[in-house]
C-alpha cells in the first residue's frame, strides 16, 4: 500500500473511532435531557455520568487526532477546507467548547440545572449536524473557486436535499449508537429500570436509522453519481452492514447478549463508513483534492506513519487499561466504587 | 486609519484564542507536576495533609483542564481556518510534532481519567501515584511539541525551497530547529513557575484571611520552595533564550532592547520612552549589560536595527513586554527567596502579613509575565509568520466573516472565564479543608 493510502486509512479509522465514542456521548446528552423532561431522569442519569465522566477528554482527542492528522498527511486540505469551513467550523468549535466545559463544570462542580441539561442535550444533536457538513462538502458542488479564492455557497448547501439527508442520518445514528451502548452498559450495571428504558430507545431509533441510510443513498445518487456508482460496486460492504444491523436488532429485541448486540452495531457502522469512504477515493474533496496529488512529501508521510505506529504502542495498552478500569470492572460499573 | 480586513481580524482572533488558551495550558502543564510532588511527599512522609493537598488541587485542576482542552481544540482548528496558506506550507514540514502532540494528549487524557477516579482503589498508595506520572509526561510533552512548532516559525529549518516549491524535507531537522532547545526549556520552566506561583498565591491568601492550619503552612512551604526553584530555572532559560536570539534572530533582540546601532559594549535599557528620531529618554541604563546578556561578554558586539530593512522588523513597543517579563521574573525570584530566608531565620516570622501579600500578588504577576513573554515572542517575530519565507499578510484566510467569528469567540471566552471562576469558588467555599480534615476523609465530589 502506498503511504497516501495508509495515511487516509489511519485517519478514516480514527474518524470512525470518533464516530462511535462521540455518538455515545452526544446521544447520552439527548437522552439525559429527554429523561429529565419526562421525569425519568432518576433512572438513567447516574448511569450516564458513571460512564462518561472518565472518558470525555479521550473522546475529544479522537477528533483532534483526525483534523491534525488530515492537515499533516494532506496539507492542501487545510487550504480548501480551512477557507470554506470558517463559519460552520467555528460554530462547531463553539458548540464543542460549551458542551465540554459545561460538562466539567456541572459534573465536578455543582448541581445540574435545567438550563445546563438543555444545552447538554441540544449540543449533542447540533454538533453532529454541524460536523457532518464537512462530509457533505467533500462530495463537491458546494464550493466556488475563483482566482484561487475558495468560498462556500451557503444557499446551495442549505437547499440541497443531500445535505439535509446527511444531517438527518447523523442525528439518528447518534441516537441509535448511543442507545444501544447504554443498553449494554445498563445491563452490565445490572440496572433493570435503566435497561428497560434504554432498550426501548434503541429499538425505537433503529427504524429512522435504516430509513435515513436509504434516503441518503438515494440523495447521493442524485448529487454525485460517480461516488454512488463506486459504492454500488462495493455492495457487499453495505450488505454486511445491513446484516449486522439485523443481528443487533434481533439480539436487542430478544433481550439477550447486549454486548454482542453493541458489537454488531459497531460492525454495522464500520462497514457502512468504510464502504462510503472507499467509494469516495481517490477524492478528498471532489473534484479538487485527491489523496495522491495532494499528499505531503514522501519523507513526511513516512515519518508520520512511523510516529503513528510508535504512538499505537503507547495508546493501545493505555486504552485497554482505561477500559479495564471503567468499562469492564463490574464493581465500578455497578457504582460500588 | 484602521482597516479591519481579514488579515487583521485573523490576527486578533488568533491572539485572543492563544492568549486565553495559554492561561489554562500553562496550568495544565505545571499543576500536574505539583500534584505529583505533593502526593509523593504525602506517601513518603505518611502525612495525610499532603495527599489531601494533591486531591484538592486535582479537583480544581479538572475544571481548568476542561477549558484547556476546549480552547486547545479551538486553536487547533483555527490554525487551519484562519491561516490556510500557512498551514498548507507548514503542514508539509512541521506536521510531525503537531501529530506527536495528539499522542501526548491521548496519553494525558487517558491517565487523567484513571487518576481521578481511583484515589481509594489501590492498597498500595504508590500505585495511584504512578498514574500521575503519565499525566505529567503527557502534558509536558504537549508543551514541548507545540513549542517546537512555534520555534519552527521563528527559525524554519529542515527543508529546501526552490521558487516557492518545497523540494526536500527532513522532519527531524525541522523539529530540532535552532530555536527549539532554548524555547522548550524556557516555556517548560516558566509554566512550572507560573503554576507553583499561583498555587502559592492561593495558599497565602487563605492564610491571610483565616487562621492558618498546619495544612496550609505545609502547602505554602512546598509551593514557595517550588516557585523559587522554577524561578531560578526560568531566569537561566531566559538568559539562554537571549543568547539564542543574539545569534539567530538578532532583530528580535534589538527591537526588544531599542538597540538601534550595532555597537560593542552595548547598554541594557530598561523602560524609558522614545522621542522623535528614536531618542530614548527617562530610561534606566545598565552599562554594557546588553552585551553580556547577548554573548556573556561585557564588550562584545551586538547587532542593532540598522542592519535590517525597516519593513522587516517588529513594532518597538514590544520593548515594554520584554522589560515587564524580566522584571516580574526577578520579582518572583526575590519574593520566594525572601520567604525561604524568613523560614530559616528563627526570629523572623514567615507568615508575616506583608510577605504573604507579596506572595499573593506574585501569582497573577507570574501569569502576566507569561502573557507578556508570549506577546514579545510573537509580535517580535512580525512581519513574518514563517521567518524569511512567508509574511503574515500572505497567510491569512480571505473569508469575509472573520469579524463575526471574532465576536462569537470573544463571547465564548468571557462566558468560559466567568463560569470557571464561579465554579471554582463554589467548589472550595462549600467544602473547606477543615471539614475534610475533621471527617478524616474527603467528602464531596463523589468519587474523587
Ligand atoms: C513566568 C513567565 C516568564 C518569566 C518570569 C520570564 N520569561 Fe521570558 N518568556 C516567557 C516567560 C517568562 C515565555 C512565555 O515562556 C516566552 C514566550 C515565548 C517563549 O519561547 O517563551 C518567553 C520568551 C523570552 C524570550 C524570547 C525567546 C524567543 O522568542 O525565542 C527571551 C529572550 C526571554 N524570554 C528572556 C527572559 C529573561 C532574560 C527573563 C529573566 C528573568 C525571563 N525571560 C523571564
Ligand atoms: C500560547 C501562547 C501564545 C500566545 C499568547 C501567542 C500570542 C500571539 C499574538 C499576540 C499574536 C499576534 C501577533 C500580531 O498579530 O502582531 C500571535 C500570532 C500568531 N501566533 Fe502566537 N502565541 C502563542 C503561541 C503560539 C504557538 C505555539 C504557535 C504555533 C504553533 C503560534 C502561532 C501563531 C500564528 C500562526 C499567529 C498568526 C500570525 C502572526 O500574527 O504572526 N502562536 N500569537
Ligand atoms: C498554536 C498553538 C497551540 C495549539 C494549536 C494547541 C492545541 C491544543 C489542542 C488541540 C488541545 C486539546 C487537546 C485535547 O483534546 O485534549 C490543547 C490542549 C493543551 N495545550 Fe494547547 N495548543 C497550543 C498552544 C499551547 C501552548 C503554548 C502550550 C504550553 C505551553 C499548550 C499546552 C497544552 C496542554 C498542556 C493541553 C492539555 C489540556 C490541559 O491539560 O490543560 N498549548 N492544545
Amino acid at each position: 500500500m502506498s503511504y497516501e493510502l495508509i495515511g487516509i486509512a489511519v485517519l478514516w479509522f480514527f474518524l470512525y473511532g470518533y464516530l462511535i465514542v462521540a455518538s455515545i456521548d452526544f446521544g447520552a446528552g439527548f437522552f439525559a435531557y429527554y429523561a429529565k423532561v419526562t421525569g425519568k431522569n432518576h433512572i438513567i442519569n447516574k448511569l450516564i455520568a458513571r460512564y462518561l465522566s472518565p472518558v470525555w477528554e479521550v473522546t475529544n482527542v479522537f477528533f483532534v487526532f483526525f483534523f491534525v492528522g488530515l492537515v499533516g498527511f494532506f496539507p492542501d486540505s487545510a487550504y480548501y477546507y480551512g477557507t470554506a469551513l470558517l463559519v460552520p467550523g467555528s460554530i462547531a468549535i463553539i458548540l464543542l467548547a460549551i458542551r465540554g466545559s459545561f460538562y466539567a463544570f456541572e459534573n465536578y462542580g455543582s448541581k445540574k440545572s435545567n438550563g445546563y441539561m438543555f444545552l447538554y442535550g441540544a449540543t449533542g444533536l447540533l454538533i453532529p449536524a454541524s460536523l457532518s457538513t464537512a462530509l457533505t462538502i467533500s462530495e463537491g458542488g458546494f464550493l466556488e473557486v475563483k482566482e484561487e479564492q475558495v468560498s462556500l455557497e451557503m444557499s446551495k448547501l442549505l437547499t440541497s436535499p443531500y445535505s439535509w439527508s446527511v444531517v438527518f442520518l447523523a442525528i439518528v445514528s447518534v441516537l441509535f449508537i448511543s442507545a444501544s451502548f447504554l443498553t449494554f452498559y445498563a445491563n452490565r450495571a445490572n440496572d433493570q429500570a435503566a435497561l428497560k428504558l434504554m432498550r426501548s430507545y434503541a429499538l425505537f431509533w433503529s427504524i429512522p436509522t435504516i430509513i435515513a441510510s436509504l434516503t441518503t443513498f438515494i440523495a447521493l445518487s442524485q448529487h454525485n453519481e460517480q461516488h454512488f456508482e463506486n459504492m454500488m460496486d462495493l455492495w457487499w460492504m453495505f450488505g454486511l452492514s445491513v446484516g449486522f444491523f439485523m443481528i443487533a436488532m434481533l439480539l436487542i429485541y430478544k433481550g439477550k447478549q447486549y454486548g454482542l448486540a453493541f458489537c454488531a452495531v459497531m460492525f454495522q457502522f464500520f462497514f457502512a463508513f468504510f464502504g462510503y469512504g472507499v467509494g469516495h477515493l481517490p477524492y478528498l474533496l471532489y473534484p479538487y483534492l485527491t489523496v495522491y496529488e495532494n499528499a505531503t512529501h514522501q519523507t513526511m508521510g513516512t515519518a508520520l506513519i512511523i510516529a503513528f505506529i510508535a504512538g499505537l504502542f503507547l495508546l493501545i495498552p493505555s486504552l485497554l487499561l482505561l477500559m479495564k478500569m471503567f468499562l469492564f470492572d463490574a464493581d465500578y460499573v455497578k457504582g460500588k466504587r | 486609519m484602521f482597516e479591519l480586513d481579514s488579515v487583521i481580524m485573523s490576527r486578533m482572533l488568533t491572539a485572543m484564542t492563544l492568549g486565553f488558551h495559554i492561561i489554562f495550558a500553562t496550568i495544565g502543564v505545571g499543576v500536574p507536576v505539583m500534584i505529583s510532588i505533593a502526593e509523593f511527599i504525602g506517601i513518603k512522609k505518611k502525612d495525610p495533609h499532603y495527599r489531601l493537598l494533591a486531591r484538592r488541587w486535582t479537583r480544581g485542576f479538572v475544571i481548568t483542564v476542561a477549558i484547556g482542552v476546549v480552547t486547545g481544540t479551538a486553536i487547533g482548528l483555527q490554525l487551519s481556518l484562519l491561516w490556510p496558506n500557512f498551514m498548507q506550507v507548514a503542514g508539509n514540514v512541521i506536521s510531525l510534532p503537531l501529530f506527536l502532540e495528539t499522542f501526548a494528549f491521548f496519553f494525558e487524557a487517558i491517565f487523567l481519567g484513571a487518576y481521578l477516579y481511583t484515589w481509594d482503589r489501590f492498597k498500595n498508595p504508590f500505585y495511584h501515584w504512578f498514574l500521575s506520572i503519565p499525566i505529567v509526561i503527557g502534558s509536558s510533552f504537549s508543551a514541548v511539541f507545540i513549542t517546537m512548532v512555534n520555534a519552527f516559525m521563528n527559525t524554519p529549518d529542515g527543508f529546501t525551497m526552490k521558487d516557492g516549491v518545497i523540494t526536500s524535507i527532513d522532519p527531524i531537522d525541522a523539529m530540532l530547529n535552532p530555536a527549539t532547545p532554548t524555547k522548550v526549556f524556557h516555556v517548560l520552566s516558566s509554566s512550572y513557575l507560573t503554576s507553583a506561583a499561583i498555587l502559592a498565591a492561593i495558599t497565602a491568601f487563605i492564610i491571610l484571611k483565616r487562621n492558618s492550619h498546619s495544612y496550609h503552612r505545609k502547602a505554602l512551604k512546598l509551593t514557595v520552595t517550588a516557585t523559587f526553584i522554577f524561578a531560578v530555572l526560568t531566569a537561566i532559560a531566559g538568559d539562554l533564550s537571549a543568547k539564542f536570539l543574539a545569534e539567530h534572530q538578532p532583530e528580535k533582540l534589538a527591537v526588544a532592547e531599542w538597540h538601534f546601532e550595532t555597537e560593542e559594549g552595548a547598554d541594557l535599557i530598561l523602560f524609558g520612552q522614545l522621542t522623535e528620531g528614536n531618542q530614548i529618554v527617562n530610561e534606566i541604563r545598565i552599562p554594557n549589560a546588553l552585551s553580556f546578556l547577548a554573548h556573556g561578554d561585557l564588550n562584545s558586539e551586538v547587532i542593532g536595527l540598522d542592519q535590517f530593512p525597516e519593513d522587516e522588523t517588529a513594532p518597538l513597543w514590544v520593548h515594554y513586554m520584554f522589560d515587564l517579563m524580566v522584571v516580574l521574573g526577578i520579582f518572583a525570584l526575590t519574593v520566594s527567596l525572601l520567604y525561604l530566608i524568613f523560614t530559616k531565620v528563627k526570629k523572623w516570622n514567615e507568615h508575616n502579613k506583608w510577605l504573604l501579600i507579596l506572595l499573593v500578588a506574585n501569582g497573577p504577576m507570574a501569569m502576566l509575565a507569561l502573557e507578556f513573554g508570549w506577546i514579545y515572542a510573537e509580535v517580535g517575530r512580525q512581519p513574518w509568520i514563517l521567518r524569511g519565507y512567508m509574511k503574515v499578510e500572505n497567510a491569512a484566510t480571505a473569508s469575509q466573516h472573520v469579524d463575526t467569528m471574532f465576536f462569537l469567540f470573544l463571547g465564548l471566552y468571557i462566558l468560559l472565564g466567568t463560569l470557571c471562576i464561579i465554579v471554582l469558588r463554589k467548589m472550595f467555599k462549600n467544602n473547606p479543608v477543615e471539614l475534610e480534615l475533621e471527617e478524616g476523609k474527603p467528602t464531596s465530589g463523589g468519587d474523587y
